[in-house]
């Protein structure tokens, strides 16, 4: 799964073959996102007065944010000719230097699309133009995005430019753009598991939660404006509510039990689906309004239920985690806990569930192959039932959950020797480390 | 749910004492000599009749203990295929010794089974409180603190992704039952907490339910021995609490338990 030649193949071996399809290949490709890629070249923008300062931080930020969009088939630096230009002016109709537009379609850039600009101190302000053209049109019709951008003279002001600028170029080519988007997750960095929050490459990280106890497993509203999670806070495992702009807590009223756990919002944010176990016996699925209120169950089995997530296109589906056939497995069911279907084959342990944007794909981690514990990520088209295996083996991995865009994932891994944060492209490139202090878990991506 | 229940139990046992029926727990057993005593269902003859289980000797040493004081059962069982002792001692090897510290007298039955009957005996031990004098304000083990009591409860361990009280948990529990009777004896206002733990394995989220479940398990199992449920709270780790974090099962052996710790 590491090429999309490989995945391409793949998709159609399977289509020739339908034996092959109880090994799952090729799911991926049914994912919209993962198809021919434009070819984009990136100039290093240069800066002026004390903009020069920050110019490292600037372009360091737009080649990776580009490069980890996965939109793109990135145009290696060494291939960039000797004489980018900086502003649209610079093109003339030869060169041959990098100052004509074939300079870049041609070879060895063999571009699609250039990007480029330059910044400037103006008036103390960290400002930035940045520029888009299709190298392959000819120089009048070729610029199809030019925009300026203001910040902060210093390094959050020069990343701010340069998401702000990379997030134009992603909507350009008609991708949904990560860098105002946020990852929560949690950390024992301070000796406690508390909840956390960063940007989507791991910058400002940022406590959210200060219980000094124990907090996880959280779950974000579609609009990102509430986190719920579950928390020690009490003594025992109960769901509490912040507001992530003030990180102050709101009212939740916790229905009378041993535990609520595994909080997750319905699309329209107006309802929290979690477990309980305030009917008795094992925890079971039960849902109530954001404050707490009308609570009703939903699943009823003699067996542990957890992590009910609800369909983003579909109100009617919940995928949830049970032990109704023995070890905990992925199932489904409707909002009235009936017609429910298992949807792993009952192999190892399957945990985790995570709808993917388009109501037709999960995330979910699962040992089957493995040792007990021993957790990969994998894809499934629910319908179908057919699933990929992402990761393979490289330490445990698990609490996958899709980016907004839908073709990014972040998940938890020890593959680096410790529990971490990890991102990657479901293609299985782009992995990309985004935590090192402490231990870090149970992450979930926000708008 | 549980007040329901125990209250419906409580019913039962009323109306069995009303209608004379045997019951272990509430008649008063007379002291008896700790000998294998015969039964309709298996006898003392050492051929064992007709095919059952003989039970050689099922005794308890001493007969007369004060309480908080150990006493040693014994056992010998031949031509049978299970032995199970009750009060939460549960399946036993066919011969065999096992510690006891009941809070109060107590008639223990061992049952043997194979597959033409069975045959069971009793052995019972009296437990003695002694009289408090003036001079003596406090019994020995007050001395020690609530914390050095709890010191004392035993971790119950559990099987895999299970909540079932094993052979050795229901021993480990019995015997905190009698602590926990004691402790809540010498401190009237303590409660204490039941954890539920589990090993690193499954995941951290059906986990908190799976600990919950372990934890209410052992609960009810020391309730069943008249430790009141009323001061005894759960709560679940999950596997967010380990006592180690190897990768053996060792260490997910000492993980997956249910755990005692002071209450508020």
């Amino acid at each position: 799964m590491k090429h999309f030649t490989a995945l391409v193949s793949a998709v159609l071996l399977c289509a020739a073959a339908p034996s092959l399809a109880q090994e799952g290949p090729g799911i991926i490709g049914t994912i919209p996102g993962f198809g021919a890629k434009p070819r984009l070249a990136v100039t290093d923008f240069r800066g002026s007065g004390k903009a020069a300062a920050f110019m490292s931080t600037f372009n360091g930020t737009v080649f990776s944010d580009l490069q980890s969009a996965g939109l793109f088939d990135m145009v290696s630096k060494s291939m960039i000719p000797l004489q980018p230009p900086q502003r649209p002016e610079d093109f003339h109709a030869q060169s041959g230097t990098g100052l004509a537009l074939q300079d870049w379609s041609g070879p060895p850039p063999n571009a699609s699309h250039l990007a480029f600009g330059y910044a400037a101190d103006q008036g103390g302000s960290f400002v930035a133009y940045g520029y888009l053209f299709d190298v392959r049109q000819p120089l009048v019709g070729a610029q199809m995005m030019a925009k300026r951008y203001i910040d902060s003279m210093d390094d959050n002001g020069a990343r701010k430019a340069a998401h702000d600028f990379t997030c134009d170029i992603t909507k350009a080519f008609g991708g949904l753009c990560l860098a105002d988007s946020k990852i929560y997750f949690v950390s024992d960095r301070t000796g406690n598991q508390e909840i956390w929050v960063m940007e989507y490459d791991g910058t400002n990280q940022r406590q959210l939660t200060h219980n000094r106890g124990i907090s996880n497993m959280p779950g974000i509203s579609p609009d990102g404006t509430l986190l719920a999670y579950t928390s020690f806070r009490t003594g025992r495992p109960q769901i509490d509510i912040l507001e992530t702009a003030s990180g102050r807590l709101r009212g939740f009223l916790n229905p009378s039990a041993s535990i609520n756990s595994t909080p997750s919002f319905t699309a329209d944010g107006k309802t929290l689906y979690f477990a309980s176990t305030v009917g008795g016996g094992p925890e079971q699925i039960y849902r109530c309004g954001v404050t707490g209120g009308g609570l009703s169950r939903v699943s009823r089995s003699q067996a542990i239920e957890v992590e009910p997530k609800v369909n983003p296109k579909n109100p009617g589906e919940i995928v949830f985690v049970s032990g109704r056939t023995g070890p905990q497995q992925v199932f489904r069911m409707n909002a009235e806990g009936l017609d429910v279907e298992r949807l792993t084959n009952g192999e190892g342990e399957a945990s985790n569930p995570s709808w993917h944007p388009d109501g037709q794909h999960i995330l979910f981690s699962w040992t089957r192959g493995y040792a007990k514990g021993d957790w990969n990520v994998f894809l499934m088209d629910v319908a179908s039932r057919r699933y990929d295996q992402l990761t393979h083996s490289e330490g445990r991995n698990e609490n996958p959950v899709w980016a907004p865009d839908g073709r990014h994932l972040v998940f938890g891994s020890n593959r680096g020797g410790s529990y971490q944060i990890w991102s990657m492209l479901a293609d299985g490139t782009a992995v990309t480390r985004l935590t090192n202090q402490g231990r870090n878990k149970q992450p979930v991506w926000s708008k | 749910m549980l007040k329901m229940n125990s209250r419906g139990v409580l019913g039962v046992m009323v109306l069995m004492a009303a209608l004379g029926v045997g019951c272990k727990k509430n008649a008063p057993v007379p002291p008896r000599a700790a000998v294998p005593t015969p039964t309709d269902t298996g006898g003392t003859n050492p051929t064992g009749p007709m095919g059952r289980p003989t039970i050689v000797s099922f005794t308890v040493e001493p007969t007369t203990v004060e309480r908080g004081q150990s006493a040693m059962l014994k056992w010998s069982v031949t031509n049978a295929t299970s032995v199970i002792i009750d009060h939460g001692i549960g399946s036993v090897d066919v011969s065999g010794q096992r510690t006891v510290v009941p809070a109060d007298s107590t008639t223990y039955a061992i049952t043997a089974r194979n597959e033409n009957g069975s045959a069971a005996a009793t052995a019972t031990v009296n437990v003695t409180v002694p009289a408090e004098s003036p001079e003596k304000p406090a019994v020995p083990h007050a001395k020690e603190d609530i914390v050095q009591q709890i010191g004392h409860l035993q971790d119950a361990y559990f099987d895999y992704d299970k909540n079932d009280i094993r052979s050795d948990a229901q021993a480990a529990l019995t015997a905190d039952a009698a602590t926990l009777k004691q402790i809540f004896a010498d401190f009237p206002t303590a409660t204490i907490i039941v954890e539920g733990h589990c090993d690193e394995r499954g995941s951290a989220e059906y986990n908190l339910g799976l600990g919950d479940r372990r934890a209410s398990s052992a609960r009810d199992f020391l309730v069943q021995l008249g430790v009141p449920a009323d001061k005894l709270k759960t709560v679940s780790y999950g596997k967010e609490r380990p006592k180690c974090t190897d990768a053996t099962e060792d260490c997910y052996q000492q993980n997956r338990r249910a755990h005692f710790s002071a209450g508020q």
